[in-house]
């Protein structure tokens, strides 16, 4: 089980006083830079690309909290530097290839390109559709398509594909996250507010999915149709559109965020708000410290001078996954690396208190769902008491035999 | 020798009344209220608790127990407490974030577990500097030095391996892949055996530290926990080698193993999230640090059980006992 050992002595033959001094200030860069041992074409490369296509932003949104321009990369980068340093060891580096497409432009060629250059690990912030053409363009070619991003559960059913995992978590995962903690709490009765876009409606099936899976009701469903931008409304519309129904939480489904976080505060009886806005699952939070979370979170922040989002997260932990593979097998050999991604030997740190496995029926990651509100972490799911014959965590998300996924 | 000994303690015990002789007093750092609250041994009460650094881990006291030394991980320090008067003499050089850290078996230096920077550094705690700093995995953890005091152990806890460093040279001598975030490194007495836990793997390790090959993996079984539920992290070894106990996280439970059988004797149920263990020094009594319940327990080292919790401050992290 040994590892060859490599000689380590960054510092050897300076004084100590000024080996302290330079590594105090500039560590990374010098004592990095002075590691002997290996040379560089003794390193066996493996080259992970990553393809960034933005979703649509509506412009009312463009004066609001926007997410920083490099979300998602600078996890990637984060995890390609831990990959890298674990690589040290086993004489592998990690490359990073990135590509950021433009949101009205075709992501296709780019894929294709990097595929034709050898790379056979992506990182993929697409849309469901896009990631489907990049799926079905690779073929047979060995390539592992890792999405971080699409959280449509027809690519866990009947739209898997053989060659696409996702990391990123299904809307069901996430909304069946919530109602376990919401039936614990007992607020089992929901006002369903439902936005106009098209992923509104994917969300709030997620949700009844959930109501229906964990014994909550929906009393009510309203749909929201008051217009972009209801900053300024909010007060006099929100209480009218929310009067003469029973219930114990508003649920609300506003992917895009165009009204959701107006509820809040507005609705004509005092209810809390959950779902896409208010208590809402996610994979990480800025205030998620447990299980050593803190270390990744300081790690990020010293890098990135910002915080770490959820999607900086699932760029992280998609690419430690292709590094733990690189890692157990030894090799950067991309067929025998996805077969250990796909073995149930497989399983990821992921700072969630429970190993990260992938489900061997439409490869989802199973992992614990944060329930956050934007300046705490409020829960963590799933709850106790929600058992599973195989894994707790396969209480969230389309289980064995329900998934309809037929790996095509 | 030992079971005379134990016989002894046991005849004291009845004829006393009470329970050993020998009063030692236990330290145990607490994560979140920033403090470390000190056990009797003998009474096995809670006497003392009092202000350290921010968020206080590892915690240590020097072999000729006149310092306690506390990592305070948030304030990126050592703090040198006085062990009788509780006064902070200085603060040590640790770099930034240190955990965990184990003293050299002469009693300097000291090895720190750096996690924010895949760093160990090397401390003269007398001389108050920095000797070496050297590079390891991503998030070093765990810290184990071997009996003769030439081999240090680190464990990384994302780059998942045992990293075996040349205290003369510091060099790396080896790395050993295990099990995901191994947090512990524990060399029996004789330095036969290296004992290593993996936290979300699930498994122990035991390591030949002269082929740095593994001779034994644990997992673990306790009815009615789940299989994730089970998560090793600190590790203690008798001096005699014939008992290994595990800390087993979130399970609640402290495991007792037959060290020379390489067998799983005993769970033990403990407080919750159980993380640390120490030893009094005549191996009568274990503690185990519970973060989440608050507690510490008090197992019986020759009867396998556990006799008592002791409330301590919020999430009891490390502890340590001080020889009398």
């Amino acid at each position: 089980m040994s590892i060859g050992g490599q000689g380590m002595r960054p510092c050897a033959g300076i004084p100590r006083l000024s080996f302290c001094i330079v590594c105090w200030v500039c560590w990374p860069v010098f004592c990095l830079a002075a590691l002997p041992a290996v040379a560089q074409d003794d390193m066996a490369e493996i080259r992970i690309g990553y393809i960034r296509q933005l979703a649509d932003r509506p412009p009312n949104l463009s004066n609001l909290i926007v997410p920083p321009d490099d979300e998602g990369f600078a996890g990637a980068r984060l995890s390609v530097k831990d990959n890298n340093t674990t690589g040290r060891f086993l004489k592998q580096s990690f490359v990073l290839e990135e590509r950021d497409v433009p949101t009205s432009g075709d992501a296709l060629p780019d894929f294709r390109a990097m595929l034709d250059s050898g790379i056979s690990f992506f990182v993929l912030d697409v849309s469901a559709d896009v990631l489907l053409a990049m799926a079905d363009a690779a073929g047979d070619r060995p390539a592992v398509l890792l999405n971080i991003n699409a959280t449509d559960d027809r690519l866990r059913g009947e739209d898997c594909r053989r060659n696409v995992m996702h990391i990123v978590p299904s809307r069901g995962m996430y909304t069946d996250a919530l109602a376990q903690f919401l039936v614990w709490k007992k607020w089992r009765d929901w006002l369903l507010v439902i936005g106009p876009d098209e992923r509104d409606g994917l969300y709030a099936e997620a949700v009844r999915r959930s109501a229906r899976k964990f014994g909550a009701r929906i009393v009510e469903e309203r749909v929201w149709n008051f217009g972009p931008d209801a900053r300024r409304t909010a007060q006099a519309e929100v209480p009218a559109f929310t009067q003469g129904v029973d219930y114990d939480m508003l649920i609300v489904a506003d992917e895009v965020g165009v009204f959701g976080e107006y509820l809040m505060y507005r609705t004509w009886d005092p209810r809390p708000v959950a779902g896409t806005q208010g208590l809402s699952p996610s994979t990480w939070h800025l205030t998620h410290e447990q299980w050593g979370s803190a270390q990744l979170q300081s790690r990020f922040v010293k890098t990135n001078g910002r915080r770490m989002t959820a999607l900086d997260y699932q760029a992280w932990a998609a690419i430690r996954a292709v590094g733990e593979a690189a890692t157990r097998t030894r090799s950067a050999e991309p067929g025998e690396m996805e077969a250990y991604l796909k073995s149930p030997q497989f399983e990821l740190a992921g700072f969630k208190g429970l190993p990260l496995t992938f489900r061997s029926w439409n490869w989802q990651l199973r992992q614990p769902i944060l329930l956050v509100q934007p300046s705490a972490l409020v829960s963590v799911s799933p709850q106790d008491g929600f058992l599973h014959q195989r894994s707790v965590l396969d209480t969230m998300g389309l289980d064995e035999g329900e998934a309809g996924c037929a790996f095509q | 020798m030992r079971t005379a000994t134990v016989a002894a303690i046991l005849l004291a015990g009845v004829l006393a009344g009470s329970g050993p002789a020998q009063a030692y007093k236990v330290f145990v750092s607490n994560e979140k209220d920033n403090t470390v609250t000190i056990i009797d041994s003998e009474t096995l009460e809670a006497e003392k608790t009092f202000n350290v650094g921010q968020r206080p881990r590892g915690i240590a006291i020097t072999h000729d127990g006149e310092w306690l030394l506390v990592c305070a991980s948030d304030d990126d320090t050592v703090q040198v407490f006085d062990v009788k008067t509780r006064q902070l003499i200085k603060t040590l050089p640790s770099g930034p974030d240190p955990e965990q850290f184990v003293l050299h078996p002469s009693g300097n230096p000291l090895y720190i577990a750096n996690e924010d920077d895949n760093l160990v550094t090397v401390v003269d705690i007398e001389a108050n500097k920095v000797l070496a700093e050297v590079p390891v995995g991503v998030e070093p953890e765990g810290m184990g030095i071997s009996p003769d005091g030439k081999v240090l152990v680190n464990t990384s806890e994302t780059t998942n391996m045992a990293h075996f460093i040349d205290t003369g040279s510091y060099e790396l001598i080896d790395n050993v892949l295990v099990d995901s975030r191994p947090r512990f490194a524990e060399f029996t007495a004789d330095g036969s055996q290296l004992w290593v836990s993996s936290e979300i793997g699930g498994t122990v390790v035991v390591i030949d530290p002269a082929t740095r090959e593994i001779i034994k993996k644990f997992t673990f079984e306790v009815p009615g926990v789940t299989k994730e539920a089970l998560q090793p992290v600190g590790i203690r070894v008798t001096r005699d080698g014939s008992t290994a106990f595990v800390a087993l996280g979130p399970a609640n439970r402290v495991v007792a193993i037959d060290a020379k059988a390489l067998e799983i004797k005993k769970y033990l149920l403990v407080g919750q999230r159980v993380w640390q263990l120490a030893f009094t020094p005549d191996e009568n009594y274990l503690f185990s640090t519970n973060g989440v319940s608050n507690d510490v327990s008090v197992i019986d080292v020759a009867d396998l059980k556990v006799i008592k919790s002791i409330r301590t401050g919020r999430f009891p992290w490390g502890v340590v006992v001080a020889p009398e």
